[in-house]
């Protein structure tokens, strides 16, 4: 076992963790974080995706001890229970960038990663940027319009 | 995946101290390709040795007439350098190209070069601009180090520090890429070096990235699309698979080597 301590949407978390257990898992089974989800875990939907350090990683691709004193936020920290949605929530919900909702957490966490590097990004820009997030209802078109509602309205309020 | 023990290096002497220690010690960069393996169990080290906490092996600077790139930089680093972008623009966009973004997040050149695939972007890049891979002993040429499939000119017990770029006249590189995944199902770099001489580098067709003399030949007497329009590639010893036949990556290569050529002519 390998001492870790992360920060988990906020919260110091400091625990004991077999190196070879994935970042979902620990999100999951012991973070009890389940909106990150998981649907191939061969790094290739995106179900899983979120920030270590501000940026969008695959959280099925990574061991836990690798990301000692990582900054990790997941889909919990865009909105507290029965608060507010945040505005790419928002977009989503408004836009119907939805239909199962598997996808999701992952697609919003990889779409706040564009909006930071790029806030006003091209609908081609959206398409490519979504190259590692797959959805098996909407047929994408609804999520690209919500991405760029989102970008439209945190553009405005600065969020 | 099977236990392993892990170990996060403070340095490349440290680590090639747990590395030689162990009795099948791997090390670990980005991840994104050998974790998916110990995953499905095809690789199954008893340590990891993790290069992410060497602050040596990263970053992106330049040294006279060569961008010189640390082993653990990652592919979003490079493809968003501005050092890149303006020195060696091919190189940026190249890395761009690769996967996915959560998978440049993590995915290093150490990683890629190191570990060869024959579909793998960079690997055309190396040969295409005449770079050399840098490890704690000693400097490789890419015409060396890429062997056969998965196969380079590493020693067991080897570490990549960082792969030195030189500047070229100018660059491209263009791609056919597997719809899923991204990688290459023919990637073509064509460049001009400063010393005028030409490179045409392929990877994704063969089991290792190759040179296409012939038309280096070509664009050597004239720079443009039409004078390799006519060269015919030889696909007999080429990779097939689902993605596509040996016939359509060598009709590819040439597909793909015109387009990078008129993107600079
Ligand atoms: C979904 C997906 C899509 C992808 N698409 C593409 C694509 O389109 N094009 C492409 O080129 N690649 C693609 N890749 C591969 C990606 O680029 C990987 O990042 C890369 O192949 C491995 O880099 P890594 O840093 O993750 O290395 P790791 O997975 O950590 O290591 C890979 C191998 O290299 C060895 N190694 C690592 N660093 C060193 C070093 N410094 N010295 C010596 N040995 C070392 C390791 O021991 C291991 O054997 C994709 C991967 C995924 C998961
Ligand atoms: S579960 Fe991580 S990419 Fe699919
Ligand atoms: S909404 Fe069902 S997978 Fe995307």
């Amino acid at each position: 076992m390998k001492s870790v301590e992360l920060t988990i949407n906020g919260k110091a978390v400091s625990r004991k963790v077999e190196p070879r257990q994935l970042l979902v898992d620990f999100l999951r089974e012991d973070m009890r974080l389940t909106g990150t989800h998981v649907g191939c875990d061969t790094s290739q939907c995106g179900a899983c995706v979120v920030h270590v350090d501000g940026k969008p990683v695959k959280s099925c691709t990574a061991l836990v001890v690798q990301l000692d004193g990582a900054d990790v936020k997941t889909i919990e920290s865009l909105a507290a229970d029965g608060e507010e949605l945040h505005p790419m929530q928002e977009a989503f919900r408004q836009n119907h960038g939805l239909q199962c909702g598997f996808c999701t957490p992952g697609m919003v966490m990889s779409a706040l990663g564009l909006l930071d590097q790029n806030p006003d990004p091209s609908e081609t820009e959206i398409r490519e940027w979504l190259e590692g997030n797959i959805c098996r209802c909407t047929g994408y078109h609804n999520i690209v319009k919500s991405i760029q509602a989102a970008a439209t309205t945190m553009a405005a309020t600065n969020k | 995946m099977y236990e392993f023990d892990y170990h996060k290096a403070v340095s490349v002497d440290d680590a090639l101290k747990s590395l030689t220690s162990a009795s099948d010690g791997k090390l670990l960069a980005g991840g994104m390709t050998l974790l998916p393996t110990m995953k499905q169990r095809l690789a199954s080290p008893d340590v990891l040795v993790d290069l992410a906490g060497i602050d040596d092996m990263k970053g992106i600077r330049k040294e006279g007439d060569q961008i010189v790139i640390g082993a653990m930089t990652t592919h979003a680093e490079v493809n968003l350098s501005a050092l890149v972008q303006k020195e060696i623009p091919a190189l940026a966009e190249l890395a761009g190209l690769i996967g996915d973004p959560q998978v440049r997040n993590r995915g290093t050149i150490g990683g890629s070069v190191a570990n060869a695939d024959p579909s793998a972007d960079y690997p055309a890049a190396l040969v295409g601009l005449n770079a050399t891979v840098t490890t704690n002993s000693r400097s490789i040429a890419a015409d060396e180090f890429f062997v056969d499939l998965f196969e380079t000119a590493l020693d067991e017990e080897e570490i990549i520090t960082s792969v030195s770029f030189p500047l070229a006249r100018r660059a491209a590189y263009m791609k056919f890429p597997n719809p899923a995944s991204r990688y290459a199902v023919v990637g073509t770099f064509v460049a001009e070096l400063a010393d005028n001489s030409i490179r045409v580098a392929v990877t994704g067709a063969g089991g290792s990235v190759f040179r296409q003399a012939e038309m280096e030949a070509a664009l050597g007497k004239s720079f443009t699309a039409d004078a390799i329009e006519g060269i015919a590639v030889d696909g007999d010893e080429f990779n097939e698979d689902i993605h596509a036949s040996a016939e359509y990556r060598a009709h590819l290569v040439g597909v793909m080597a015109r387009r990078a050529v008129a993107k600079i002519a």
